[in-house]
């Protein structure tokens, strides 16, 4: 089946610290994959350099056989709000803003207007499980509440690839569940492709796979199976 | 687990017939491997020669038995002790793979190899369970959860001694 993510050669370094030493990876469409390894190891730095948040400084990003990590910001600004969704561990809701317009702020900013992005959001809230949550703030959510809004913002656009940084890292281990069980839901109903950075293995364990990123390489006692 | 003391503690909801005790028992814990009738009769005739199980006379029920039985006072006592007594956590579990790493490391063979095949192999089962879970019953959930948790902690002693390795090497070599 075709990549619709791939990676070849990547490398990145900040000032001496060499987070990824030439890494290779190949991800399907509609493919679940989390990447582990120790803290340090470079696991967040290849999220980055695959969602063309960070530029590598060497190698090629690929997404859909177009080449992102040439790209100049404002076309990867542009990929990153209209292809690729983002969930991270915490404070990546707007304090101000309710649940269901935190949900409607990608849509606002992709142009649609505010009546039809609020449906959307709101289907998306429901889809959720957060009916009754739509005018609550962050900060009168739960944990796992808030992340379960992240994830609606996160996949409102339909986005091909989702991208989770320690989604349930701030979460006890049943509201974990709760958020993981409903993201694979989700993204398993609509195809989405997903890449999941998680040092826990229980979150680990709903991919079809993972990377183990050790020392800013990939472990390569199994292959990278591409 | 221990599979009869588990069947005496349903005869102790009420007085059963082999049939129904099988039933139930596959219900609630036969997920993996449901009992052999023969296995809870042998059980039964067990507990009632060890004085834990009564036969409460002969009379028809759903399947095809005579005989319910009861659970005697013995019987109680017995259960009480099963139940309120904690298991002992189990250590085995860690040890091949302790003794193949440290193994690995004195006769120079790749122990970051050992470890990172061990740690495929626990991820795969957990993903395995893990899709299972997604679509049990609340009940089926514990037992998954019981079994990830105790992978996960295997896995926590694989990325742990993988992060030691280095100054295992030199430990073990000095």
């Amino acid at each position: 089946m075709t990549a619709v993510l791939e990676a070849r050669g990547l490398k990145k370094s900040f000032g001496r610290n060499e987070a990824l030493r030439g890494i290779d990876v190949s991800i399907r469409r509609g493919e679940i994959v989390a990447i582990m390894g120790p803290s340090g190891s470079g696991k967040s730095t290849l999220l980055h350099c695959l969602a063309g948040v960070t530029v590598p400084d060497a190698g090629i990003v690929r997404f859909n056989g177009t080449a992102i990590s040439t790209l100049d910001e404002t076309a990867r600004g542009r990929l990153r709000l209209g292809d690729f969704g983002f969930v991270f561990q915490f404070g990546q809701l707007l304090p101000e803003l309710t649940a269901i317009d935190n949900v409607a702020v990608p849509l606002l900013l992709a142009g649609e207007r505010r009546a039809a992005a609020s449906a959307r959001a709101a289907e998306w809230l429901v889809r959720l499980g957060l009916d009754g949550k739509a005018q609550r703030r962050p900060q009168e959510l739960s944990g796992g509440e808030a992340q379960r809004v992240a994830i609606a913002r996160a996949l409102v656009t339909k986005p091909a690839v989702l991208f989770a940084d320690e989604p349930t890292g701030s979460l006890d281990s049943l509201a974990a569940e709760g958020v993981m069980k409903l993201m694979i839901e989700l993204v398993r109903e609509s195809g989405t492709t997903v890449v999941v950075v998680t040092h826990d293995s229980r979150t680990a364990a709903y991919a079809d796979r993972d990377i183990i990123v050790r020392d800013g390489r990939v472990s390569v006692a199994l292959g990278e199976a591409a | 687990m221990d599979s009869a003391l588990t069947l005496l503690g349903l005869v102790s909801l009420k007085p059963s017939y082999g049939y129904d005790l099988k039933q139930l028992y596959d219900r609630l814990f036969g997920l993996r491997k449901p009992l052999a009738f023969g296995q809870v009769y042998a059980t039964i005739a067990r507990m009632i020669r060890d004085g834990l199980l009564a036969p409460l006379g002969e009379e028809a029920g759903d399947g095809p038995d005579r005989k319910r039985y009861a659970v005697t006072p013995d019987g109680e006592e017995r259960l009480a002790e099963w139940m309120f007594t904690p298991d002992v956590p189990s250590e085995t579990l860690q040890n091949n793979m302790f003794a193949k790493t440290v193994v690995a490391l004195l006769t120079g063979r790749d122990a970051q190899r050992l470890l990172d095949l061990q740690r495929a192999c626990h991820m795969e089962q957990m993903r395995a369970l893990t899709r299972q879970k997604q679509s049990a019953g609340l009940m089926h959930v514990l037992l998954y959860d019981h079994a990830l948790f105790h992978i996960e902690a295997d896995l926590r002693w694989i990325d742990m001694t993988a992060a030691r390795l280095t100054q295992l090497r030199a430990e073990v070599l000095a």
